[in-house]
């Protein structure tokens, strides 16, 4: 299992940077949260897997999880709800600001074309 | 403690200027020199035990461990310095105060000076070589702020990048030098290196340090052949050539060498190198002074050769020679500076410092000219003034000092006084003899008292020092002298040293020699003009233009401005990184037991991994890239639940949903495809990158999580802590709300500021601009959306599940500190409800019945945590420790109460708030975009018509 965990991981990692190198902002954004997705589960997997012991203390636990890396991960992925609204709204604004939708400024000739 | 205050002193004034400018120039003036004449009093009083001979140190330890410490001392030779320093700088705030005109920023002129101050004050206090380094960069910067500061010329700025990128540089050579130093001595501190000459002039790094060193001393006092940078910095104003260029900075690169002198000094290898920089650099200073026509750029190479003057005497070892280079620095900072004073003076009122057009201000401006003539003949070495007494023995100690040939020094050194004396009769004699003339730029007249004051008192204290140097500075010079060599001095000027004195010979032939060749100008300046000669700025371009193209072209190449290719160099970057870490150790495989792999697991992976490449491969549909993103987000969550971290899933999924729909009310702007542009080298490239960057990850991954932990982690503390310690069963929940509390509460206010951002960038938008127009012209082409906008049945389930939805998030939000859930969760929830009346009743409806705006949940958050953590001080513990304790309350069960409850309210609050107003924002841009707007949609609770 920790095998496939791991081959998630780098699939998301994988999907995530390769569409972070796209040129408009839409896909840059949608690779962004599949890195975070990537960032939390590896976090997350560095507690280890462990599957039925979640961290609530109780009598006849027969044993627990480590709480730690989760308690990261969940403020983490509150976090980047946060960063992605903002980046979303960057990329809308530099849409309707200059007409276009590409992440780096260099060919400003063609700009206007892309306009839907 | 009185040392490191002194050294503060300038810096905390600093920040005086700026707030006291608006009350006037002269209060500003008054306040800024206030400050170092405080700074001037505390040295003062220190004074009486330095003369005595003790040394007055001041130990502040920093950073113990490198050695770094805050130590001051002050002895002879800081005394001296010092009081240049602050003394000279209370003149120059004065003289610039008078000096500079009404469009000039004085408060930043004053806040420059006194950084400067304080950097200056620090290198000449400072004990420890580190703490020296560091204030010997602060002069540099300081210095470069105050060269540039008439910000508008050209050669200013490129005057002030001279110098910035000569005495940097050089800084840099030293801080190596020093740090060698450091550790041939095995301390930091200036008092201990002091006391080790013969460990470090045997060892073999002696020479290393020493030539790095020197370096930094030699660019910083414009020695040969870095002398260079000194006339282009004179485009700076006059007060700050005055203060830097002739009395503190230029001398910190002698300073240096003197404070270094017991453990350095002595050697053939310091001879060689010292004496003959030295000598060189005064030959060619006062051989070029003496050409020059601008009144300035004459002084600037006149304090080139003076400076190497100094140098020389340093160099030669001897306790005589360096005793006459102290006196020399005292003499050379009083009339130099009242010389830079009186041309700035001359230029202030005619308007122009070229002795071309200059000539009989004699009789327009007596009291400069008065000024003016005893600073220059002191300068030219005339007796009875300051100038002639250190030169006298200047020129005794080269009749005595064998470099090459016996005659070779003291012959060059003649030449030099020579040389001296043609130029400072020059400066006398083109600017202020001569006729009257009637083509000034400007009619000139002798300035206000105040402009003239200072030099006035310099040009005194020149007279004074001449007459009488035993009572007015041979204390001083003693002082200095016996803390340079580390033996004690006791110095005898006098005037005359009799007829068999070789330095009454030199010094006829100087004046003898001097005054004919101002006679011979004319025809010695065609000569001149004639001959061919290296032009420093035009070497050292060339030097700096191709570094600076270098530089430019590595920095394109890695940022060019282009984010994407940033994001793949720095994705390649950490790869290699990682790669070579990687290699550079040895690796077992892992021993962790693995978990078995279910058919419900591996169908969940197989969907995942199916929706990422889809992702990756049809991202193209922004439409569905949207609803894969929703499967991965709902199996990871659901891989959370598996994994014992249901807290995670509960936030997973409630995130995602906001996610989403944030997603999709953005793309309902943006174009739905994306189109096809990259070329397949492109794309292949940068799935290279991807690809190799997921390798990565995953191995590492699997590497991790294959082995158990190495060390037992601190998460035993947690779960063995969370319900005696924090009372509550829910680890997960009590970290986040109690043992790393502060974090969390970091946390919210990033995601308060995040939401508050997106509110500001949406009304940035909504101004007239393009963004505006934008929305608009959508507006107005935006045709019928299909079928019914509300729902009928849509808007009856979402205000049933209303309440419901809200009961559950209560719920989860009272069990979370012994259950999953918490303030995060429940916030989501809360929000993904409110979301839900949007979608099914419009924006306008849903805000019309809510009334509580989302920026003040934010704001009660945010206190509510705050209220909360500060609650604790009442019962003396730390910020946001919790207490809680248990009640019975008829009928209910007994409960507990928890401080980390409001805690977590005010995380509930926050998340609700930012979440909500995010969303908000967005819809107040569909709104602009001509999204019809229907308050009483199916509108169950009010009159039909009703308003």
């Amino acid at each position: 299992m920790e095998a496939l965990i791991a081959i998630a991981i780098g699939t998301l990692t994988a999907s995530g940077v390769y569409l972070m190198l796209r040129q408009r902002t839409f896909p840059v954004i949608i690779g962004l949260t599949l890195l975070s997705y990537a960032v939390n589960v590896f976090i997350f997997a560095a507690g280890r897997l462990v599957p039925g012991l979640p961290a609530i203390i109780a009598k006849d636990a027969a044993g627990y999880t480590d709480p730690l890396p989760q308690a990261l991960v969940l403020t983490a992925i509150v976090i980047s709800f946060g960063m992605t609204a903002v980046i979303v709204l960057m990329a809308l604004g530099s849409w309707l600001e200059s007409g276009h939708d590409k992440v780096d400024m260099d060919d400003e000739k063609d700009e206007q074309e892309t306009r839907a | 403690m009185t040392l490191a205050l002194i050294a503060a002193l300038p810096f905390l004034g600093a920040l005086l200027p700026g707030l006291m400018i608006r009350a006037g120039r002269t209060a500003c003036a008054t306040v800024t020199g206030s400050v170092t004449l405080l700074a001037l009093v505390l040295l003062g009083l220190q004074a009486p035990a330095v003369l005595r001979g003790e040394v007055v140190t001041t130990r502040i330890e920093w950073l113990p461990s490198l050695g770094l410490n805050a130590n001051f001392m002050l002895d002879g030779l800081g005394l001296l310095f010092a009081g240049l320093i602050l003394g000279i700088g209370l003149l120059i705030i004065l003289y610039a105060r008078f000096y500079l005109a009404k469009s000039d920023p004085m408060g930043v002129f004053y806040t420059y000076l006194m950084l400067f101050q304080g950097a200056m004050v620090g290198i000449v206090l400072s004990d420890n070589i580190l703490l020296l380094l560091i204030f010997w960069e602060l002069t540099s910067l300081s210095s470069f702020l105050l060269i540039g500061y008439w910000k508008h010329l050209p050669e200013g700025r490129q005057g002030a990048r001279m110098a910035l990128a000569v005495t940097g540089g050089g800084g840099l050579a030293m801080i190596a030098g020093m740090l060698i130093l450091g550790n041939i001595a095995g301390s930091y501190d200036l008092s201990v290196i002091l006391t080790q000459k013969e460990a470090i002039q045997a060892s073999d790094w002696y020479l290393p340090a020493l030539i790095l060193i020197l370096l930094g001393c030699f660019t910083k006092s414009a020695q040969f052949p870095f002398h260079f940078w000194l006339p282009h910095a004179m485009a700076a104003p006059t007060p700050v050539s005055a203060y830097l260029h002739s009395a503190t900075m230029v001398k910190a690169g002698i300073f240096l060498m003197a404070r270094m002198w017991p453990v350095l000094a002595g050697t053939p290898e310091w001879f060689w190198i010292v004496t003959s920089a030295g000598l060189i650099t005064m030959l060619i200073g006062a051989k070029i002074a003496f050409f020059k026509d601008d009144l300035k750029a004459l002084l600037a190479f006149s304090t080139v050769s003076h400076l190497g003057l100094i140098t020389m005497l340093l160099g030669m070892g001897t306790a005589k020679a360096a005793t006459v280079a102290v006196f020399h620095i005292i003499n050379h900072a009083t009339f130099k500076a009242a010389l830079f004073m009186s041309a700035g003076i001359v230029d202030h009122e005619t308007h122009t410092r070229d002795l071309k057009r200059l000539g009989g201000l004699r009789h327009l401006m007596p009291v400069t000219f008065t000024i003016a003539g005893i600073a220059a003949l002191s300068m030219a070495g005339i007796p009875p003034f300051n100038g002639f007494l250190s030169k006298e023995l200047m020129l005794e100690e080269a009749a005595h000092t064998a470099l090459g040939p016996a005659w070779l020094v003291p012959v060059l050194a003649t030449l030099a006084a020579l040389f001296s004396v043609a130029y400072s009769f020059r400066f006398l004699a083109h600017a202020f003899l001569g006729p009257k003339r009637d083509d000034y730029p400007h009619k000139p007249h002798d300035p206000g008292f105040g402009l003239w004051a200072a030099p006035a008192l310099l040009a005194t204290l020149v007279v004074l020092i001449g007459l009488m140097p035993m009572t007015t500075a041979a204390w001083l010079v003693n002082a200095a002298a016996s803390a340079v060599t580390g033996t004690p001095q006791e110095v005898y000027i006098k005037h005359w040293h009799g007829l068999y004195s070789p330095a009454l010979w030199m010094s006829l032939a100087a004046i003898g020699g001097g005054l004919a060749m101002l006679a011979l100008f004319p025809r010695l300046r065609a000569l001149w003009d004639a001959t061919p000669r290296p032009e420093a700025k035009a070497i050292f371009d060339a030097i700096v233009e191709p570094l600076a193209a270098t530089a430019r072209s590595v920095t394109q190449f890695l940022h060019n401005g282009s984010l994407t290719r940033a994001i793949a160099i720095g994705t390649i970057a950490i790869g290699a990184t990682a790669l070579w870490a990687f290699n550079g150790g040895t690796h077992t495989p892992g021993t962790r037991e693995m978990l078995a792999i279910t058919p419900v697991t591996a169908i969940s992976w197989g969907l995942l991994m199916f929706a990422t490449l889809g992702v990756a491969l049809m991202h193209r549909n922004r439409l569905l890239s949207l609803i894969l993103i929703g499967i991965i987000g709902l199996i990871i969550s659901l891989g959370f639940a598996w994994l014992s971290a249901p807290d995670l899933a509960l936030t997973q999924i409630t995130v995602e949903v906001v996610t989403v729909v944030f997603m999709l009310l953005a793309l309902n702007f943006l174009p739905k495809e994306t189109p096809r542009e990259s070329s397949p080298v492109r794309r292949t490239r940068d799935a290279v990158i991807a690809i190799s960057a997921g390798a990565g990850i995953a191995a590492l991954a699997y590497a991790i999580m294959t082995r158990n932990f190495a060390f037992p982690t601190i998460s035993a503390y947690h779960l063995e802590q969370s319900k005696p310690g924090a009372g509550g069963t829910n680890a997960v929940n009590t970290i986040i709300v109690d043992f790393r509390g502060y974090d969390t509460y970091g946390e919210i206010i990033v995601l308060g500021i995040a939401a508050l951002l997106i509110y500001a960038l949406v009304e940035a938008l909504l101004k007239p601009g393009p963004a505006n127009d934008a929305l608009r012209a959508m507006a107005a082409t935006r045709t019928g959306f299909a079928g019914d906008r509300h729902p009928l049945l849509m808007v009856m389930a979402t205000r049933f599940i209303l309440p419901v939805a809200m009961m559950i998030g209560v719920f989860i939000f009272l069990r979370g500190h012994n259950l999953p859930g918490g303030g995060f969760v429940a916030g989501l929830v809360f929000a993904i409800a409110t979301v839900m009346q949007y979608m099914a009743s419009g924006l306008a409806w849903t805000e019309t019945r809510q009334r509580i705006d989302h920026h003040a949940l934010i704001a009660l958050g945010a206190l509510t945590a705050a209220a909360a953590g500060l609650g604790s001080w009442l019962f003396g513990a730390p910020f946001l420790a919790s207490s809680f304790t248990y009640v019975n309350l008829w009928p209910l069960e007994e409960f507990e109460l928890a401080t980390a409850a409001i805690f977590d309210l005010g995380v509930f609050l926050c998340v609700l708030g930012a979440v909500l107003l995010a969303l908000n924002s967005l819809s107040r841009l569909a709104r602009r975009a001509g999204e019809t707007v229907s308050v009483d949609p199916y509108s169950v609770d009010r009159p039909e018509g009703g308003n």
